[in-house]
């Protein structure tokens, strides 16, 4: 049984109470003295060259400040990207400039072309809208494969195509890939289109720009995951402002998902314009801003081929991609394609030959980033369709073709440069077919028919790469930033703690599930233990909270300094104790000479670390407090096997999702209730896109579906309820805390499972062409299909 | 400018509205109530339900002049007078029901609508009546199931913890 309050508990989360009561502090709930507010006049075309702006009328409006114009930021560093990816040639990746506010070319709708600063924020919108401009309208790009043919309009004038890279890997495979597809007995081909989506946190972005005039510091308060990468980049790259004088505040924020990790124009406009006009400046996106200003996530079209021996053994496999950019390069863009997606294609298996192409490609649409998954679950869905439909190729069970192929050494190296550590994937498997209850699906089909419907039942499995890190090879791979995660535990005089840490929490429960691990190590109860997060000014410099990171990489930061804190604890109660440092052990908040009942407990060694009067000044300094920075030696590797049932309405082409059950190996797990949820909240994500979401765009480049009242956001009567398991544990063998991450897994691995179990309801039916449906399964794709 | 007078959580309060400013506005920008929160502008997410009169309402689709005079409910008013979680507020945490908190305050004004009007609801009738509630963060397993506890039903038996 775990201890109440510590490793392994489901503790009640004590950020509910300030949630619950509406006492919650979100950005948009600051509001400082003086503050003015801005609003963004945004291009309406997705494709222009601004002939004119001109701000007159509006900046004669009543409560105007100032107004801005691209002519501003001209002596401004641009919005810079954070990962610099190498092409299969060698060359580094195309890389446009991405002024804060537009300059010469709007390239998307919703590109920020002026901005009003005023008194309030209907004086600011209202003069938003006496701004003169004459936009020449160009061709837009919206299609990939036609941004890439010759004579296609460019989105960058400056580059010398719409390819931001071709890559390629492991290029040296790229022939012995080939080459096995082609001698192979049988291949089997599938092309798919990953679904444009919309993260919608349900928070929009907020920022609010400090300058304070008396001591030169600025202040910027915003929705973000990361605030220390904010301060780094814009503060080294747009702005100019070093890191003493600029601190970052990302205070209670309403969910990420991705799109709150990357640095927005919006966050630099503010904290520039607060000098400019010696006032704070506030932004406040509302939705529709927010479908045109948040990076989008996904929106790959890829063909895989999936090559098998006549055993049924996996023997090449190869995928090509096109990932779209959109108009501008977002911060982690170019990673998600390549080094979050090639290195996650084997997958589950022991193929010994992958090669991964992907052409990235700019369009005249929304910059395009991380979302929930990022890489991994374009990666896991285009392999386990494909592995569905080899099965049913080859008339072999689904799950007996993966078992056979199922890596089930470890540590295991894939073919694409991974090292995996531990997992049990045959493990998985057999607790999600007895979860799910697999051996009764015949008498539910049959149940379902009664009733004039079709039900299919669709499996998959899943891997992924959490915890992203070392910085030494993430630096070799393109990135810009170091990955490690950083902790300060500071024991208080009494013995209470406060540990400040460089990760963020949005929702995932850091200050109840950070201290559960701190209580267990020191014996003390959690609730003397508080976290502190999301301020630059009073955490250590760290990468912040996304590709669940948090407790593997932040966890483990916290492990190490608090490791420091006991080590230094002990030296101080032998000193107490007048025993030797070996002899002492920490038990239950109380320090004891082995093997004696002399013991001191916690809080007096605490205090003897703040009021040193009998203490050992010679040889160690008072207080106790101490700082440290983890970088992991390798990734996480989370797994599981997933699986939906569905019920397909043949009149209607209506799909309903019946049943939805994931076995997860999350190796330990610190708060199990947090744990199901985070596994909850990505399977509904997942859901959302294979069943609903889809961030749509006519040919011109206008968004189709630029609100709640176009894109489908997942309500409550579109869920089942969800069945999941965590009892599968392989601990991660190189964190000190044995924990993988669990923030992703539910929208890596649910995609794919809706999807197969769509497709075998309709076989089912007799419609054995319909081998494939592209996502969203809306009543229209799937009536069609079956009609075809 | 007007001046717009409602009684919220049995106080009576008094700010300036234009003709334009949304009760949600009011209570946030006005009333400095920032519990009630904004996730739409389309009002379909929910976040800023609550109750006027005695019914729950979307505060983003009313203007502020309208509400004048009405007596208002917002998440600030829901727990017991000592202080401590009411009911449905407990029953969130106590079954994780939310997690960012943003869609948390509508939800609760939602759920206390919900059982006024359908003391024990089923599962279904829980998640046709928050049709109107986004979360994009728990999947709403745990936003059902803590409104099923709430409601006194025993939710032992619901997959998961
Ligand atoms: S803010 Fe009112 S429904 Fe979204
Ligand atoms: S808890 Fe984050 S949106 Fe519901």
């Amino acid at each position: 049984m775990p201890k109440d309050g510590g490793i392994g508990a489901s503790t009640k989360r004590r950020e509910d109470v300030r949630f619950l009561t509406g006492k919650g502090r979100y950005t948009d709930d600051i509001n400082i003295h003086g503050q003015t507010y801005v609003y963004f006049l945004r291009s309406d075309v997705a494709h222009g060259r601004i002939n004119k702006i001109d701000t007159a009328d509006a900046e004669a409006m009543p409560g105007v400040v100032k107004v801005f114009t691209g002519k501003d930021f001209e002596g401004v560093g641009g919005i810079p990207c954070g990962w610099q990816v190498t092409d299969r040639f060698g060359e580094v990746m195309q890389e446009p400039a991405h002024p804060v506010l537009a300059q010469g070319k709007v390239r998307h709708v919703g590109d920020p072309m002026a901005a009003v600063v005023a008194e309030s924020p209907e004086q600011a919108r209202d003069a938003a809208e006496a701004i003169e401009y004459d936009i020449e309208e160009l061709p837009a790009v919206v299609d990939m494969k036609e941004a890439l043919q010759d004579g296609a309009p460019k989105v960058h004038d400056d580059l010398t195509s719409n390819l931001c890279y071709d890559w390629g890997f492991v290029e040296e495979n790229r022939d012995a890939v080939d080459e096995a597809i082609k001698n192979a007995a049988h291949v089997t081909t599938l092309e798919l289109r990953n679904n444009r989506l919309v993260a919608n946190p349900m928070e929009p972005r907020v920022a609010v720009g400090d300058y304070h005039a008396g001591t030169g510091d600025y202040t910027l308060y915003t929705t973000s995951q990361n605030p220390h990468m904010i301060r780094l980049l814009m503060g080294a790259f747009v702005l100019g402002i070093p890191e003493n004088k600029l601190r970052v505040v990302a205070p209670d924020v309403g969910g990420g998902f991705g799109t709150k990790i990357f640095h927005y124009a919006e966050e630099a406009f503010c904290t520039f314009a607060s000098k400019q006009v010696n006032r704070p400046v506030k932004w406040t996106s509302s939705r529709s801003e927010a479908f045109i200003s948040d990076a989008h996530g996904r929106d790959h079209v890829s063909k895989i081929e999936l090559a098998l021996d006549s055993d049924n053994n996996f023997v090449a496999l190869r995928t090509d991609t096109y990932a779209n950019m959109g108009a501008y390069l977002s911060t982690f863009a170019p990673s998600v394609p390549t080094w979050l997606h090639g290195t996650l294609m084997a997958g589950n298996y022991k193929t010994p030959l992958v090669y991964v192409n992907v052409k990235a490609v700019f369009t005249n649409t929304v910059p395009v980033d991380a979302y929930r998954g990022a890489g991994r679950p374009e990666a896991s869905y285009q392999l386990e369709r494909v592995v569905d439909k080899a099965a049913r190729e080859l008339g072999v069970d689904p799950v007996a073709l993966r078992r056979q192929n199922f890596i089930t050494e470890f540590p295991y190296a894939t073919p694409v440069a991974v090292e995996y550590d531990t997992g049990d994937y045959n493990a998985t498997m057999d607790k999600l077919l007895e979860i799910a209850d697999v051996s009764g699906f015949e008498s539910r089909v049959a149940e379902s028919k009664a009733r004039g419907k079709l039900r299919g039942l669709g499996l998959n499995c899943y891997i992924e790469a959490c915890g992203i890190a070392p910085s030494n090879l993430v630096g070799q791979l393109g990135a810009r930033a170091g990955l490690y995660e950083s902790a300060t535990v500071r024991v208080n005089a009494t013995g209470s703690i406060t540990v400040m840490t460089g990760s963020h929490s949005h929702g995932q429960g850091h200050e109840t599930a950070f201290p559960q691990v701190v209580a267990d190590m020191i014996g003390i109860d959690a609730t003397q233990i508080e976290i502190v997060h999301g301020d630059t000014a009073n955490t250590p410099m760290g990468m912040g909270t996304y590709g669940s990171r948090s407790l593997a990489v932040g966890g483990s930061a916290m492990v190490k300094a608090t490791q420091k804190i006991i080590n230094k604890a002990k030296k101080i109660a032998a000193h107490l104790l007048e025993a030797s440092e070996g002899d002492i052990e920490l038990k239950d908040g109380a320090f004891s000479v082995a093997g004696t009942d002399k013991s001191v407990a916690w809080g007096d060694v605490t205090l003897a670390a703040y009021v040193p009067h009998n203490y050992p000044l010679e040889e160690i300094e008072p207080g106790l407090e101490e700082t440290a920075f983890y970088d992991p030696s390798n990734f996480t590797y989370p797994s599981g096997a997933y699986c939906c049932e569905v019920e397909v309405d043949p009149e209607t082409g209506k799909v309903e999702v019946l049943a939805f059950a994931a076995a997860d190996d999350f190796g330990n797990v610190i708060n199990p209730m947090i744990v199901e949820g985070q596994v909850h909240g990505g399977i509904a994500q997942g859901i959302g896109q294979a069943m609903l979401e889809n961030c749509a765009y006519d040919s011109d480049g206008q968004l189709l579906s630029g609100s709640y009242m176009d894109y489908a956001m997942p309500r409550a009567a579109d869920m089942p309820m969800f069945k999941v398991d965590h009892s599968c544990q392989t601990p991660c063998t190189h964190n000190p805390l044995g924990v993988k991450g669990c923030g992703e897994a539910g929208a890596i691995g649910s995609p794919p499972a809706v999807v197969n179990a769509v497709v075998d309801a309709v076989q089912r039916a007799g419609h054995h062409d319909v081998t494939h449906i592209d996502m969203p399964l809306t009543p229209s794709r799937v009536w069609s299909a079956i009609n075809g | 400018m007007a001046s717009v007078t409602i009684t919220v959580n049995g106080k009576p309060m008094t700010g300036e509205a234009e003709g334009r400013t949304l009760l949600s506005t009011f209570l946030r920008e006005e009333l400095s109530l920032t519990g009630t929160h904004v996730g739409c502008d389309t009002s379909q997410c929910g976040a800023c339900v609550v109750h006027v009169n005695g019914e729950p309402v979307k505060s983003c689709t009313m203007f502020a002049q309208e509400a004048n005079g009405a007596d208002v409910s917002t998440i600030e008013g829901q727990a017991n007078a000592d202080g401590s979680l009411n009911t449905i507020q407990a029953a969130f945490q106590e079954h994780h029901g939310l997690q960012c908190g943003f869609c948390t305050p509508g939800m609760v004004m939602s759920a206390a609508a919900l059982l006024k009007e359908n003391p024990k609801p089923s599962e279904t009738e829980i998640r046709d009546y928050l049709e109107g509630n986004i979360c994009r963060c728990t999947g709403y397993h745990n936003i059902v199931k803590a409104i099923m506890a709430a409601s006194g039903q025993d939710v032992s038996a619901i997959a998961a913890e």
